[in-house]
């Protein structure tokens, strides 16, 4: 599903006899489905076990992890903005949510708000210093990242908590019909709920309104700093929801599972998003495209990975892909300008 | 009269960081009069060295208001290559090292040429580079060092040229020198800063956009496969993860040495001002025996001061120009 800002909605409005036809087959998430349908039969013919029921759970449960990570980046990349912390967001909250249950002892229905909530107040940190300094989120969550993740290491001596209540990993484990992850399940629910937020709810539209035109937005009367906060703060409560759900596929919270400075998690946050179909310029964004964007991210690399390509240079193969998504979608653009559907 | 003068040097750019600097030495060694023992300033010019390599390598991307992610992927790749050659190939020293800048001119060029040419943002190019140039790092050496580096290349990372000087800040003299007379005195240099101020005027001044940016990146590239060279001869062996820690710092010392991010205005010894401060606080923790994990809220909490003077600054001049109009 495809939200846009309100004052840019009627981008096909110029040409009637293209704009049904050329909205289904020129959309994103049409190509993106081809796409995904195509890669998954040419695996599930030439690679024997890529359908066997474990196969498919476990890459279900990635993508449901990366879906999610991308959703958090999505939330600020509305602003026209990005947010390099959310990996440094995202392992901090692993980290305080072990702490919560293995030292403090609190339940798990009571850690998991809490560590929520703690997401969500390093975005609100990060999001007040940004509206506040008028300088670009690019350059403030790079500090914040680097001061994220080393008061993250500094107060837990790089030490994991590995003895968390078995029921964390059991909820990594829990599945449907023997093949479907809770956190396929988890993701998809969230990304419904996106949809409805961005497109009914009045702080869903004024954060498109906002990211697409902040000058017009405050003239009609958004309250454009606040807003902008509100992304912020939504995306530390995704990339603390995607934390949890990596915390419950481990079994542990380490230190060191999003990577140096929670670097690990750029390219998925970024590489979603971006295949979805979100303006990185700010104002439009695809919440369904996102979650297929994921989908097809991992599907081509366990069927990289099971054609023994190599897992190191399944790194190179995600770069390729990104800059083929960026460069399809500007062929794609320069096609529909020319034919005047835009 | 001399108060205007006063005022204008006070204005200066790298005045600001350079007393920064000369006061955390100051305190440094009034604390631990070891830190300026001969051995100690040797430790930190060899750090200097490589990474105003590794700042001005950002900062010419800086100049035309973009960032490069890939600086360090293509750092680390350089590194391992041009072990590689060595170790595997027989190659010389100075063989492999020509193979090594033509191969980090050849990733910025290609980074620069797809940004230059279809117009998307950098982020998302130079994210794609980074992968990509990491992914065939880790192809070609399966997460292993290489460790066959010849004597002299560990000698010029580890000796002395003349007292506590390493051979190290040679490069990187030579470099800074360069670096100054591309902004000052060569006009591709002028066309980065004029890209960099206005992106629009540039172009209708008859400046060739596509062909500037991709001079910034082949520059960019080649500043990174010296800085990734430099951290070869000084380490002593060619580890795949050379490069992955540089981004914070390459964005953090022009920052700090008042360098603008829009672009369109660079300072070199502001810059190299920056890469001492940071270079010194990290020595300073060291010596003081603090965590060293400390480090890395230090390095964002010293953006985030020098983000807010350079804002501060900005916000001032405008006032000054709102009142004398």
């Amino acid at each position: 599903m495809t939200v846009t800002a309100p004052d840019t909605g009627a981008a096909f409005a110029g040409s009637r006899e293209y704009s049904m036809l050329a909205r289904l087959l020129f959309s994103n998430e049409f190509g993106l489905l081809l796409l995904i349908g195509m890669t998954f039969l040419v695996f599930a013919v030439f690679l024997p076990g890529f359908t066997s029921p474990f196969s498919l759970f476990t890459i279900g449960r990635q993508i449901g992890i990366d879906a999610m990570i991308g959703f958090a980046m999505m939330a600020v990349i509305v602003t026209g903005g990005l947010d390099l912390s959310v990996g440094a967001i995202g392992v901090c909250v692993a980290m305080v949510f072990g702490w919560l249950v293995e030292r403090v002892g609190f339940s798990l229905p009571l850690a998991m708000p809490a560590a929520l909530l703690f997401g969500a107040s390093l975005g609100f940190i990060n999001g007040m210093t940004v509206v506040r300094s008028g300088v670009h989120s690019f350059i403030i969550t790079l500090a914040s990242m680097s001061i994220f993740f080393g008061i993250m290491i500094f107060m837990t001596k790089a030490q994991a908590f590995h003895d968390m209540p078995t029921e964390v990993q059991g909820m990594g484990k829990l599945k449907f019909g023997g093949m479907v992850s809770v956190m396929l399940i988890l993701s998809l629910s969230v990304c419904a709920a996106l949809s409805i937020f961005y497109r009914f709810t009045t702080l869903g539209r004024s954060m498109l309104a906002a990211g697409a035109n902040p000058r017009a937005a405050e003239i009609s009367g958004v309250r454009v700093g606040r807003v902008f906060v509100a992304c912020h703060m939504l995306t530390g409560g995704l990339a603390a929801l995607a934390a949890l759900m990596l915390t419950a596929r481990t079994g542990a919270a380490v230190p060191s599972m999003t990577g140096q400075l929670g670097q690990d998690w750029l390219l998925p946050a970024f590489l979603a998003p971006v295949l979805g179909g979100t303006l990185l310029s700010g104002g439009r964004i695809a919440v369904f495209g996102t979650f297929l964007g994921a989908a097809f991210v991992n599907i081509v690399t366990s069927g990289l990975l099971l054609m023994r390509v190599g897992e190191f240079w399944i790194q190179t193969c995600l770069g390729l892909m990104l800059l083929a998504a960026v460069l399809t979608d500007r062929g794609r653009y320069a096609i529909l300008k020319r034919r005047g559907v835009i | 009269m001399a108060n205007v003068k006063m005022t204008r040097a006070f204005d200066n750019d790298w005045i600001g960081p350079a007393i920064a600097c000369i006061m955390a030495i100051a305190t440094v060694s009034f604390f631990r009069p070891s830190f300026l023992t001969p051995f100690n300033i040797f430790v930190l010019l060899s750090a200097i060295a490589v990474n105003m390599l590794i700042a001005m390598g950002q900062l010419v991307i800086i100049s035309i208001g973009q960032m490069n992610l890939a600086l360090g992927s293509i750092g680390g790749l350089v590194a391992i290559c041009f072990v590689g050659m060595m170790e595997i190939w027989g190659l010389p020293p100075l063989v492999a090292m020509t193979g090594g800048l033509m191969i980090g001119i050849a990733a910025g060029i290609m980074c620069g040429f797809v940004i230059a040419h279809t117009g998307i943002s950098a982020f998302i190019i130079t994210l794609a580079g980074l992968q990509i140039f990491k992914g065939i790092n880790l192809g070609i050496t399966k997460a292993q060092p290489f460790y066959g580096v010849p004597q002299d290349v560990k000698d010029f990372g580890n000796l002395a040229a003349f007292g506590p000087l390493p051979w190290l800040v040679v490069p990187m003299a030579v470099a800074s020198l360069c670096m100054w007379y591309l902004f000052n005195r060569l006009r591709i240099g002028r066309y980065m800063l004029a890209i960099g101020g206005n992106r629009s005027s540039a172009e209708f001044s008859g400046i060739n956009l596509e062909t500037t940016t991709i001079w910034a990146y082949a520059i960019s590239g080649l500043l990174a496969a010296i800085a990734g060279m430099m951290l070869v001869a000084r380490l002593q062996l060619g580890h795949p993860s050379i490069g992955e820690d540089w981004l914070i710092s390459s964005f953090a010392a022009p920052v700090i040495g008042g360098v603008a991010l829009s672009g369109g205005h660079v300072s070199i010894p502001g810059t190299f001002f920056g890469v001492v401060i940071i270079a010194v606080i990290t020595q300073a923790l060291v010596m003081f025996a603090i965590d060293p994990f400390v480090v890395q809220i230090v390095l964002g909490a010293l953006i985030l001061w020098a983000v807010g003077i350079n804002r501060w600054r900005e916000l001032r001049v405008a006032k000054l120009l709102n009142r004398s109009q």
